[in-house]
């Protein structure tokens, strides 16, 4: 599927998705040992955590994109 | 406003966001290239798959009033605000999928004014376009008016500074590629506020001990203001009559006003969703779109809904004196709390979603959370733009200044009302203020406008005699009955003004929710009533000229020849029934 102007729009949401995800990971990690930074997200290293969930669901997007499967 | 900012952002903060508008500039600058003729421009060519537009039909409506105001609302009225879903809003999509949109689709009216100029003729469809064209740089302003207040609050940004970057930002992506463009970032809009807020909810529920926690707090909550003790966490307790629940609507205003008249208004009839499905690649998508947002719709509440409950039960683990919990207090003038008639503290609702991102995301998280709150502001304001530049283009110049030009004058005419209708907007934004509560002030502005609207509509598909004369002279009785009982009425509490009672003072409502669903009800009414006297004494149009725009006059758009499983009515009764156990879960 290329929709619109030939521009397939699970890339973007994927790459957008993909390039957070490894900031917010790098960024958790780097962060990983300042427990007064988490006390807010109650103990949590929100960043790591959900950094990687939107890794995983930037590269999905990227994924079907690239399978040129089209979503129904 | 000379305030210390709540909070500060970081480096990381900037960077996630600056990200996030990196994207949605760039996918503007792509689809420059191919927005050629004016039919890409206003319709993205009819082109796009389902899941596109249904996820931009819902997206279209994620404005300012959906993150903000739900989450106000949440924190004000409970888990009853999920009515504004599960009673309003599903089963109005539902019906526009199924019985509304082969005539939208199918007659191939470019928007929603030009439908009405087909089936009725060209005054009904004039005012329905100045109305709403009116409504849509109205909408548009109060989302940059509270995107701007809220940052200034927050981060301390200058209230001009966010409305100038904000405004600049949607009108270079709308200006390069039109409704695609709009539509490609309100679908990304939608994945930053899905997970920019399931996090948030993840955290909060967690700090407040998950829901069985959140359950017992909201019961003190509720004890304290003298409401049932399951009044925050049961979406129908208390609903049967307007003094035991915390919205002070009885049920059958409710389900009338609210779900019947106002979702059904909105949903069916306001060119803002329909033009996203008007945009879809065939019939059959079109009438998908609508079923494919209602799936995340229901699940919606839990995301916006639940964080202002967690903000307001945060109250007794103490906070910031002056107002409750993490919610603060309304300030007077002089920067004191502001008292209400019954002694009580007045809370700023409006913060308790933005308060609870602050409180509980880290640096990092924060600057996707606050990422996320743009999106929604901005996305509000691009489906405004579009659908008020389409409106203007082909509703009014079109039609009325400038008749037989080429499609590259239409183009440009587009581009230009692009530009016109954000510099409107900036100004409404300067203009707007007053309500304590965003969403009523819009809720309001959709009784006067919308209200008659559906009844219009539901006569020009469903019954074959209703004639242009009655159509327009109902949409206007419609109106004025709307405005007459405004004027009449008054929520508990209030003065008159611009709250109502500016004609007098006949009935007294238990709060402004109420009086806004009977005003509703009362337009409804008044322009069914007249749109059929006025029909009856006119002369109908030839059937032969109805057909495609009128239900019985239309062949059935034929499913025949897909499974079962894809037919678009037996999704439509899955939503249902998902929502049906929904509302049992939390009754």
């Amino acid at each position: 599927m290329s929709g619109a102007g030939g521009l397939d729009l699970r890339y973007p949401i994927g790459g957008l998705f993909a390039a957070l995800g490894v900031l917010l990971v790098a960024f958790g990690a780097f962060t990983s040992s300042n427990a007064e930074m988490y006390v807010k997200s109650g103990g949590v290293n929100i960043n790591l955590i959900w950094g990687a969930v939107m890794l995983v669901t930037g590269l999905v997007f990227i994924v079907l994109a690239r399978n040129g499967s089209r979503p129904r | 406003m000379e305030l210390t900012p709540v909070t500060q952002l970081t480096w990381i903060d900037y960077l996630v966001m600056a990200l996030y508008f990196a994207v949605v500039l760039g996918i503007g600058f792509v689809l420059r290239r191919s927005t050629k003729t004016s039919s890409d421009f206003f319709q993205s060519g009819r082109s796009l798959p389902p899941w596109v537009t249904g996820l931009a039909f819902l997206s279209a409506n994620l404005g300012a009033q959906e993150v903000i105001g739900m989450g106000a609302s949440g924190a004000k009225y409970g888990i009853a605000t999920a009515h504004f879903y599960w009673i309003g809003a599903i089963p109005a999509m539902v019906f526009v999928a199924l019985f509304m949109m082969p005539f939208y689709y199918g007659s191939r009216a470019r928007s929603v004014p030009e439908y009405l100029k087909l089936r009725f003729d060209e005054k009904t469809r004039t005012l329905n376009a100045v109305s709403f064209a009116a409504m849509t740089i109205f909408s548009s302003g109060i989302s940059m008016y509270a995107m701007g207040k809220l940052f200034n609050l927050l981060l301390g940004w200058s209230f001009d500074f966010s409305v100038l970057v904000s405004a600049v930002i949607v009108l270079a992506y709308v200006y390069a590629g039109g409704l695609t463009s709009a539509i490609y970032n309100e679908v990304l809009q939608f994945f930053m506020i899905a997970f920019g807020f399931a996090p948030l909810v993840f955290l909060g529920l967690r700090s407040v001990g998950g829901w069985d926690g959140l359950t017992a707090k909201l019961t003190e909550v509720a004890a304290t203001r003298g409401l049932a003790a399951g009044a925050y966490t049961h979406a129908w307790q208390g609903m049967s009559s307007a003094s035991t629940n915390p919205i002070g609507v009885e049920w059958f205003g409710l389900v009338m006003g609210l779900g019947f008249v106002l979702s059904f208004g909105y949903w069916c009839t306001d060119f803002l969703v329909v033009q996203r499905a008007m945009a879809a690649d065939s019939m059959l998508a079109a009438r998908r779109t609508p079923l494919i947002a209602a799936v995340p719709k229901m699940l919606f509440p839990f995301l916006v809904i639940l964080p202002g409950m967690i903000a307001l039960a945060l109250t007794s683990m103490g906070g910031p004196t002056g107002g409750e919990g993490i919610i603060p207090a309304k300030l007077n003038e002089l920067g004191q709390p502001l008292i209400d008639g019954t002694g009580r503290v007045v809370l700023d609702y409006d913060l308790a979603t933005p308060m609870l991102l602050i409180k509980l995301f880290p640096e990092g998280m924060l600057g996707l959370g606050l990422t996320a709150l743009l999106a929604s502001f901005m996305s509000g304001m691009a489906g405004n733009v579009t659908a008020f530049n389409t409106v203007w283009t082909y509703d009014i110049y079109q039609s009325h200044i400038r008749k037989n030009a080429s499609d590259a004058h239409y183009l440009w005419m587009g581009r230009a009302a692009t530009l016109g209708g954000v510099g409107l907007s900036i100004a409404a934004a300067y203009v707007a203020g007053s309500f304590n509560n965003i969403m009523e002030l819009l809720q309001l502005v959709f009784a006067f406008v919308n209200a008659p609207l559906f009844a219009t509509f539901a006569l020009g598909m469903f019954w074959k005699r209703s004639t242009g004369h009655g159509a327009f002279w109902g949409l206007v009785a419609g109106m004025s009955g709307a405005f007459l009982h405004h004027g009449f009425t008054l929520p508990l509490g209030s003065s008159a003004g611009v709250k109502g009672g500016y004609f007098g003072l006949l009935h007294t409502y238990p709060s402004e929710m109420a009086q806004t669903f009977w005003t509703a009800i009362a337009s409804f009414t008044s322009c069914v009533v007249v749109s059929i006297v006025i029909s009856m004494v006119t002369r109908p149009r030839p059937e032969s000229e109805l057909a495609g725009l009128v239900y019985s006059l239309t062949p059935k758009p034929s499913d025949g020849d897909l499974a079962w499983y894809q037919k678009p009515w037996v999704f439509g009764v899955a939503v249902l029934g998902a929502t049906l156990l929904l509302n049992l879960i939390f009754l």
